[in-house]
């Protein structure tokens, strides 16, 4: 393996634009790692090794310049992108080759950023191991039996295997921050609105929302100074300045800083050795100078429901426009079969079963008769999740949990217990619900099995530098920007 | 046609009146004209090359969103101040799902529980100088849907077609729709009346300048809900809704229509099927739509990549100083100004020509003459072509022009005439026709030699005339047109024999 694959991603610029390496370098190096892992890890669903050349040759030329400029990314395929293959993880988008970038592609690229590609993930984001995806699951570097999480496995897989310092995910209800967790990596969920979705494959459009991945806070950090902003494109983009998360990632300064611990999130379900692992890290913290104080947000018992009630009705709605008429798979297009047929017969053929799964769920919820009862409800208890964020943020500066109540599971383990499935997201759902940010940040590995654990931290609204700032004293504190070093050779 | 009603099956709309109140309810859409689509820069200009005005958003393309057009919230906002509509301090776009080739996200962004406009009026003159008050109960924004055309079918419709095409330029082209309360009371003027309301509300919408308010183009679009009940009762009927209505004059057709039909049913004790029903231009009448549309569940739900619309009340204000005077009061000023009756009036309005004759007026014709071109020969003319009057080939501008060259003498009204006649039937304009045809007014010269000559050829006849017959004069003012190709003034003829003649 090239040393220069080690390197983070704010070390990789310094270098590149220090003239110690080219950036062209720096991109064979990541393309040569790809060659030589993804057989095993199955984190890309699509290559652009000539347009990542290209664009590093760009920033060799001196054509664009940043903080970040030269370094390589993995790009979740949720993402759309001006002539590279963009599929959501869905047969049903097989083939269509999007005639436009996503704002924050756009950005990236200016940044010159370097596009290695389109990573693997659950089908429109829709799972919490990447086993939904058409093309087949992703493997977690650190055991390759194990998953890298989901949705967005895909992103955190490359950055764990050191295909990439860089990645792409989005965070419906935890696809950042859970796979950042089971990989031993930086996942972060910027505030709802604070990067832009246009160009974001819609899952959940009250939900979504895009954000870093990377193996060190300050990276994370970087990516997401890069990617945020108003967008007037993106009517829900928040237009204020961004808060200086940057130098909240490099400070970790953490003095009397007020650290809620969610009393909701932990007990039954929760593996022993990930509660020790977070519980020694909050200690940590109470060492370095932070308040600790236990608060109780009794609502959140009930955002997982309000989750897969909100969550399907929007899908339902946005995943209509996959009908056969425009571009993606058509089926049973015979010169007979009448326009509603091909629509049926393309959708059948065309979403996976967990989509499937949560169309039907979300067209119920949204049927006459029961929306007062499913989707109307659900709104009442995310405006009461949001209260227990606001009443949590009258007490404390941030809350903390556990990003997962396990750590990896098996393939194969919980793809046909949808139930189980869900419940991996337990603990990142209510961010999402809230819109506030969050991120998951590597705590140690589980005395159980060895395998890395995360430590979420949840911010106010538009206070996403608090997030960092906690996140970077962790991560000095406990040396866990090093913790890939202890994953098994590929 | 399948599941059209036979003439065999009606009863004369009078006689169903005698025995049933209507019910009326109108739905009017309307294409806003601003410059741009509702949720994306694309022109809206009509007749351009199919699929040309497009772009991700309107396509519905994976990851592209909307933003809202703020001047089709401004219009919206006008057209509602303007029907004396609240206008919501705080509504949501909401989606409409429901799958269909020509709605690229098989969603439309509309407006279900909270519209911009509520409870509002219109006052609606009606003959007689009478008012007829329609409540407005709702005009709320959302976009329009593309256009499906069935290709190797008979008639373009979706029986026989072997394929469609999909032309998605419309798709996302701002649509305000306006929703009457039921209309009651109206008796045997129902139809009328739903005649005049979308007449007047066009004009109103016109002098608002937010739409071009064409419904050949669809530019303006009317669904017309009929019910019938016993005369004197108080129990809604079921109502039918009649869609693709697309002039004035279907609006009244379609409505006698269904009352007829309705009415033919209800005596033979039948029930009246709530359903969609479309209407034919060419026959008059009403066909039932697709029956699995009454099943339809639209699953309503606020639109998340929208932020709720706030308009500012300091804004709702300062939009309302700008409303131009409503069109009762401008035809009043018009009146007025022009010297005409409110029968004068009335029958413009009815003819359908009130505009027309107004800017004819501007044109400088006079007004009596620009209300009686339009009145009593135009009106003529677009009956036997079966269009309306504005929809003749002839601008206001071309029939001022030759009202303008009857008063000074140079076409007679006979020339006149042809002359309109010739511009109607697309040879060009009027002073292109006159000099075409080389229709002229014979100059008073000219026509002092041609009556010098008729006396001289034809002495016996002057005898006679000279002898007091002058009803003899005849045979020479016939020599005189001959003479002149039927361009002599027969007026002044006559005038010139008499002085050479009688003295």
């Amino acid at each position: 393996m090239s040393e220069l694959v080690r390197l983070s991603a704010a070390e990789t610029a310094a270098r590149i634009a220090a003239r110690d390496v080219s950036a062209v370098e720096v991109a064979q190096a990541h393309l040569d790692r790809v060659d030589a892992v993804d057989g095993k890890v199955h984190a890309f669903l699509h290559l652009d090794s000539a347009g990542a050349l290209a664009q590093a040759r760009r920033v060799d030329a001196g054509e664009l310049t940043g903080p970040l400029a030269g370094v390589p990314l993995a790009l979740k395929d949720v993402i759309v992108t001006k002539g590279l293959p963009t599929t959501a993880g869905s047969r049903i988008l097989e083939g269509w080759v999007p005639p436009y970038d996503a704002t924050i592609v756009e950005r990236m690229r200016a940044a010159g950023i370097v596009v290695l590609g389109k990573t693997n993930m659950d089908e429109f984001a829709m799972g919490s191991s990447t086993e939904h995806s058409a093309f087949g699951p992703s493997h977690n570097p650190w055991d390759l039996s194990r998953t890298p999480g989901g949705s967005g496995g895909g992103s955190s897989a490359a950055v764990a295997s050191f295909q990439a310092p860089l990645g792409i995910g989005t965070d419906t209800g935890g696809s950042i921050r859970q796979p950042a967790a089971v990989t031993g990596t930086v996942g972060a969920k910027p505030t709802y609105g604070g990067v832009s979705r246009y160009g974001l494959i819609a899952f959940s459009s009250s939900l979504d929302q895009a954000g870093p991945c990377a193996r060190t806070v300050l990276d994370a950090a970087l990516l997401h100074a890069v990617i945020a902003g108003h967008d007037p494109r993106d009517s829900t983009s928040i237009d204020a300045p961004v808060p200086d998360i940057v130098s909240a990632a490099r400070s970790a300064e953490i003095t009397g800083m007020r650290v809620g611990v969610v009393a909701q999130f932990k007990g039954e379900g929760y593996a022993p050795g990930v509660l020790a692992r977070f519980d020694e890290a909050v200690a940590t913290l109470e060492k370095l100078g932070a308040e600790i104080v236990e608060v109780s947000c009794p609502h959140f018992d009930y955002a997982l429901p309000a989750y897969y009630l909100i969550a399907p009705s929007e899908a339902s709605s946005n995943l209509a426009r996959y009908d056969a008429m425009r571009y993606g798979l058509r089926v049973g297009d015979d010169g007979v079969a009448g326009a509603e047929e091909v629509m049926a017969l393309t959708r059948e053929a065309g979403f996976g079963d967990e989509v499937k799964r949560r169309i039907i769920l979300g067209t119920y919820a949204l049927s006459a008769g029961y929306y007062d009862a499913y989707y109307g409800q659900a709104q009442k208890v995310r405006t009461l999740i949001a209260r227990d964020f606001s009443a949590a943020f009258e007490q404390v500066d941030v809350l903390v949990s556990p990003t997962t109540p396990t750590t990896a599971f098996t393939l194969g383990e919980r793809v046909d217990d949808p139930m189980a499935m869900y419940l991996a997201d337990l603990c990142t759902i209510p961010s999402n619900l809230y819109g506030g940010p969050a991120l998951s940040v590597p705590c140690g590995l589980s005395p159980d099995d060895g395998l890395p654990v995360g430590f979420q931290v949840m911010a106010p609204v538009q206070a996403d530098e608090r997030m960092y700032r906690l996140a970077a004293a962790v991560e000095v504190a406990l040396g866990t920007d090093r913790l890939l070093e202890q994953a098994p050779e590929l | 046609m399948e599941g059209v009603t036979t003439t065999a099956d009606l009863v004369p709309y009078d006689e169903v009146l005698d025995r049933y109140d209507p019910v009326l309810g109108l739905e009017t859409h309307v294409e806003l004209g601003t410059a741009t689509k509702l949720f994306c820069g694309c022109p809206t200009a009509f007749g351009a090359e199919p699929n040309s005005q497009v772009c991700p958003v309107c396509l519905g393309l994976p990851g592209s969103l909307p933003v809202t057009n703020e001047k089709a919230i401004e219009f919206t906002v006008r057209i509602g101040l303007a029907l004396n509509c609240g206008i919501a301090e705080w509504c949501r776009f909401a989606r409409k799902n429901y799958f269909y080739p020509d709605m690229p996200k098989n969603y439309q962004v509309s407006q279900y529980d909270e519209p911009l406009c509520v409870d509002g009026y219109l006052d609606v003159p009606v003959p007689g100088g009478e008012t007829y008050r329609v409540q407005i109960e709702r005009v709320h924004l959302e976009e329009d849907t593309g256009k499906t055309l069935h290709v190797g079918g008979a008639t373009g419709r979706i029986h026989g077609a072997t394929h469609s095409l999909v032309d998605y330029n419309r798709a996302g082209i701002p649509l305000v729709e306006i929703v009457t309360r039921p209309l009651t009371g109206t008796g045997k003027r129902a139809a009328e009346v739903a005649r005049l309301y979308v007449t007047e509300l066009r004009d109103l919408l016109r002098g608002l300048g937010v739409s071009d308010v064409r419904m050949e183009q669809g530019s303006l679009r009317c669904d017309v809900n009929v019910s019938l009940m016993p005369a004197g009762t108080t129990e809604l009927g079921t109502r039918t809704e009649t869609k693709n209505v697309n002039s004035l004059r279907s609006v009244e057709r379609a409505v006698r229509f269904e009352v007829e039909r309705q009415g033919a049913l209800l005596d033979a004790g039948q029930r009246i099927v709530q359903e969609t029903r479309h209407f034919h231009e060419d026959s008059g009448t009403t066909s039932p739509g697709r029956s699995k549309e009454e099943a339809q569940d639209y699953r309503y739900f606020p639109e998340p990549d929208l932020v709720p619309l706030a308009p500012e009340p300091r804004w709702v204000e300062q939009i309302r100083t700008t409303l131009p005077e409503p069109p009762s009061a401008r035809r009043a000023r018009f009146a007025e100004a022009n010297g005409f009756t409110p029968l004068d009036l009335e029958q413009m309005a009815n003819a359908g020509v009130l505009d027309l004759v107004e800017q004819t007026i501007a044109a400088r014709a006079a007004p009596s003459k620009a209300r009686g071109w339009w009145l009593s020969y135009l009106v003529g003319s677009a009956n036997e072509r079966g269009v309306e009057p504005a929809d003749l080939p002839i601008t206001p501008e071309q029939l001022a022009r030759i009202s303008a060259l009857e008063d000074d003498g140079t076409l007679t009204n006979k020339l006149a005439r042809q002359v309109v006649d010739a511009v109607l039937a697309g040879e060009g304009d009027p002073d292109t026709v006159i000099e075409a045809h080389g229709w002229k007014v014979t100059g008073e010269a000219d026509l002092v030699a041609a009556v010098e000559a008729a006396i001289a050829a034809q002495p016996d006849v002057v005898d006679k005339v000279r002898a007091g017959n002058l009803g003899a004069l005849g045979p020479l003012v016939g020599a005189v047109m001959k003479a002149t190709g039927g361009s002599a003034d027969a007026t002044r003829t006559r005038e010139l024999l008499q002085e050479r003649l009688v003295g």
